[in-house]
């Protein structure tokens, strides 16, 4: 995912002299190619991210669009009020990036793992979230930020993960995007954990003759409770999947829209359970402990059905 | 106003405003009728908290009318107790410290790649070096010279609960700021001539002035006392302060 970031984000910043990549010391091997091509649209703001995002949002009340990128918790959670203040408060065009979603840096262990990091970044008012099941979701929506302007936080998987789309999508609208369809339960998920929730879905129709529409959701703020519901239309349940904490991530996300409007839908939400994970391991190896393994997806998918 | 309002932060305005004077009236190239002008000079106030003096030096400066000081604080009023973005003349919202510094610097950056002559000035409290992220900010402002970027330290040498130094020794501060390769310039905080002098000087690489001030400056019985960082004047001490203010100016 981060190779189609920097990819795409090169040829806005080609289009457009207005966009500037402000780094927090990281990404090496990834934004040296940028800094070379643009060095007057280039920063890095060295190993101090509360200083970086205050620069970020003045650069962007001087009319830059910026994008801060770093990984992990660094640019959300270290920097977090002058996110609010400086940057949410005033409306101002500054988009984070961060590299490594949920359990993607696996063994480099909770210090790394972000994944309370949407239920921190949901509160904040007039912020924009992005999170991409695959690559071809991360460039339609570097192309949907660049369109726009406004605080946003784009929240991408770490590499090579697998294209889930056949064709670009759109990713603007804040649809719910087909990956599979089914008659039984839809599944709604966002970010790179798609690809299990899809495995699932697929052990489901083989070894239970239970068929699962997996609808991936890139853009989880703001959130559409109609057309959460208008896709899972003719199913008999909706579940979530994220890789995220069950507290306050995706799932209460969309719990939180469908109170609001009054929808009496029964809800499954799946997630990674409210724990520290203090065990040692590959992402696949964390996630499966912590029940997001296909195997418990699939089991809760069958329960609830 | 904070007497009328109830509100605190009357020893932090007091001991600020013979520097906002100084900057809104004869320094920053900025006016109500240049707000738009993409060539201002940019002033940031991190020291939010003292809004009471920010608003009456802003109001005279005629950004906004004088009347509107009245209504401080008072319910659906334009100005409330920190500095808020959407008053006319304000870049920034603070209330937080340790934010201005950052966002000057972002200001001051982009100003300088374009090749722009405009300024940024960041009026911080002394209380506030005690917050990390203004040292992060220092140490960039620095690495990319940003000769447009000058700082004000309100240096009153009090802060919440006690003086600075007994709380978090910033001493030699001077010595610290140039360390971190600013230009560095002690001034009194008071005098006029001196703060003119001290901000109209350029250098090579950005700059600070610590201003040495006085908290509660012009009334007796505020001037240096902890206290009047929270209270509010009742009518005889309102009395008594403007009849000191007065003779004074």
């Amino acid at each position: 995912m981060r190779d189609a970031f920097i990819t795409r984000l090169a040829q806005r910043a080609s289009e457009n002299s207005r966009i500037d990549l402000v780094v927090g010391d990281l990404g090496f091997g990834v934004v040296t190619d940028f800094a070379e091509a643009y060095p007057l649209q280039f920063l890095n703001a060295g190993v101090a991210e509360q200083s970086m995002i205050g620069i970020a949002a003045g650069m962007a009340a001087a009319g830059r669009k910026v994008f801060v990128y770093s990984i992990a918790n660094f640019p959300t959670m270290r920097c977090l009020e002058q996110i609010r203040n400086d940057v949410c408060y005033h409306g101002l065009d500054v988009t984070i990036v961060s590299v490594g979603a949920g359990l993607a840096y696996g063994t480099l262990g909770y210090s790394h793992h972000a994944v309370e990091d949407i239920a921190v970044m949901r509160a904040f008012p007039g912020l924009t979230i992005y999170s991409p099941c695959d690559p071809r979701e991360v460039t339609a929506a570097v192309d949907a930020i660049c369109e726009t302007s406004g605080p946003t936080y784009l929240r991408l998987g770490k590499n090579r993960e697998p294209v889930l789309h056949a064709t670009p999508p759109d990713v603007a609208s804040g649809a719910p995007l087909l990956l599979r369809d089914g008659m039984d339960l839809t599944l709604f998920v966002t970010g790179a954990i798609a690809a299990v929730g899809l495995e699932a879905a697929s052990v489901l129709e083989s070894d239970h003759g239970v068929s699962v529409r997996v609808m991936s959701v890139p853009r989880i703020k703001p959130l559409d409770a109609g057309a959460l519901v208008g896709a899972a239309v003719g199913t008999r349940g909706i579940a979530t999947l994220e890789e995220h904490s069950v507290v306050g991530g995706f799932g209460s996300a969309v719990l939180e829209a469908f109170a609001a409007d009054g929808v009496r839908l029964p809800v499954l939400s799946l997630g990674l359970r409210d724990d520290v994970q203090s065990a040692v391991g590959s992402q696949e190896y964390l996630r499966n402990l912590a029940g997001l393994s296909v195997g418990e997806i699939t089991e809760r998918l069958l329960r609830f059905r | 106003m904070c007497s009328q309002a109830g509100a605190a932060h009357v020893g932090s305005s007091l001991s600020v405003i013979d520097i906002l004077s100084v900057i809104y009236g004869r320094v920053a190239n900025v006016s109500a009728a240049s707000m738009d002008d993409p060539e201002r000079d940019i002033v940031l106030i991190s020291k939010g908290h003292a809004a009471a003096g920010v608003y009456s030096v802003m109001a005279h400066a005629g950004f906004f009318p004088v009347e509107w000081l009245d209504a401080y604080c008072q319910d659906g009023a334009a100005l409330g107790g920190h500095v808020t973005s959407g008053v006319p003349g304000v870049e920034l919202s603070t209330g937080s410290l340790g934010h201005a510094l950052p966002f000057g610097v972002g200001r001051a950056l982009v100003a300088a790649r374009a090749g722009s002559t405009r300024r940024t000035f960041v009026v911080l409290s002394d209380g506030e070096c005690d917050e990390g992220s203004n040292w992060e900010a220092a140490l960039m402002a620095a690495h990319h010279d940003l000769a447009n970027l000058t700082v004000v330290i309100d240096r009153n040498g009090l802060q919440s609960l006690t003086t600075t130094e007994l709380t978090l020794r910033l001493e030699p501060l001077a010595e610290k700021w140039a360390a971190f390769g600013w230009a560095v310039s002690e001034v009194d905080g008071h005098d006029h001539a001196q703060l003119l002098q001290a901000l109209d000087r350029r250098h090579g690489r950005p700059s600070v002035v610590i201003a040495k001030t006085i908290k509660g400056r012009g009334v007796d019985y505020m001037e240096g006392q902890v206290p009047w960082h929270y209270k509010s004047p009742n009518p005889d001490q309102l009395a008594s302060a403007v009849d000191q203010l007065r003779g004074n100016a």
